[in-house]
């Protein structure tokens, strides 16, 4: 890119690694997700053993844990955003997009406390392992948004359809979840419907008017120092 | 080395099965679902595969405790 070389200095390796292992990540939590909501009940008819499922939600969610720890030792080791180790799980402590790097910090923190509780899953009650289990309905979505929102590649294709694989996969499992537990209550089946759909709504309208625009580097709070830069 | 046993706390138990899918040989499940242990201790060639079964438990439910030596 002869505008790179106008600069003097191509990406460094970390900047590729930051991005890939971002992706890898999405797709592990979004794996881990979508077979946490599949497996909490019994599937009728089921052809895989139940304890497949159930360690592939636990292995992938530490594997994922990995990959977001690598995404995050190297955005801060490639040091083209101003990005410290304590941005990734403090919110708005740094200057790079600040709103949506926040949302990546916030989900790791979940995450953190995620892993810890099941971890700890033996000394806990298993009504406060529960609660705290739910949080990874949120952990999700805001790494998702973070994924779109902070990261540069949101407008290629190739990541366009990592998102939709992630969300394809989640919104996926949680139809067949609620499809499938002919006993849940009204309300539940309501809430869970509601919010994969209000969700799907705010990605569709925010997409087209946040990351996909051509302005939005700007708009996300890039400094204004790093906006000319062709990454 | 202490016998092991295992148990299963009847109240935390949700009928996941998965305990009985590791370990056939010495956990099998009434109609509903919830496990009938073996009453014999966990032979040695088994005892990986029931502490494996004890931590996949979503419940946390089973257990593997030492056997209580009868006294003569």
């Amino acid at each position: 890119m002869p505008v790179t070389i106008a600069l003097g200095g191509s990406p460094s390796i970390y900047w590729y690694l930051t991005r890939a292992t971002g992706a890898v990540a999405l797709l592990l939590l979004s794996v881990t997700l979508a077979l946490g909501v599949i497996n909490v009940r019994r599937l009728k008819g089921r052809s895989l053993p139940r304890f497949l499922l159930s360690d592939m939600h636990r292995y992938s969610s530490l594997l994922a844990v990995v990959f977001v720890a690598l995404h995050v030792l190297t955005t801060v080791l490639d040091g083209f955003a101003p990005v410290s180790l304590i941005a990734a799980v403090a919110p708005f402590t740094s200057s790079y997009r600040p709103l949506w790097l926040s949302l990546g910090s916030v989900a790791f923190d979940l995450l953190l406390a995620l892993i810890m509780t099941s971890l700890l899953a033996g000394r806990l009650s298993h009504r406060a392992w529960r609660a705290t289990h739910w949080l990874a309905y949120a952990c999700w979505p805001l790494a998702l948004v973070h994924a779109l929102g902070t990261g540069s590649d949101a407008r290629l294709s190739w990541f366009l359809l990592i998102a939709l694989l992630c969300v394809a996969l989640v919104a996926l499992a949680v139809l067949a979840r609620v499809l499938s537990t002919p006993r849940l209550p009204a309300s539940a089946r309501a809430g869970a419907l509601g919010a994969l759909t209000a969700f799907l709504l705010f990605l569709v309208i925010w997409l087209p008017s946040g990351p996909l625009a051509s302005n939005w580097a700007r708009r996300a709070g890039t400094p204004a120092a790093l906006l000319g830069h062709p990454k | 080395m202490s016998k092991q046993r295992l148990i299963v706390d009847p109240i935390s138990c949700d009928a996941h099965g998965i305990c009985a899918e590791l370990l056939p040989e010495l956990i099998a499940t009434d109609e509903w679902g919830y496990p009938l242990l073996s009453e014999q201790h966990v032979p040695a060639e088994l005892l990986a595969l029931a502490r494996q079964a004890v931590r996949s438990c979503p419940r946390r439910a089973l257990l593997l405790a030492a056997q209580r030596e009868k006294r003569a």
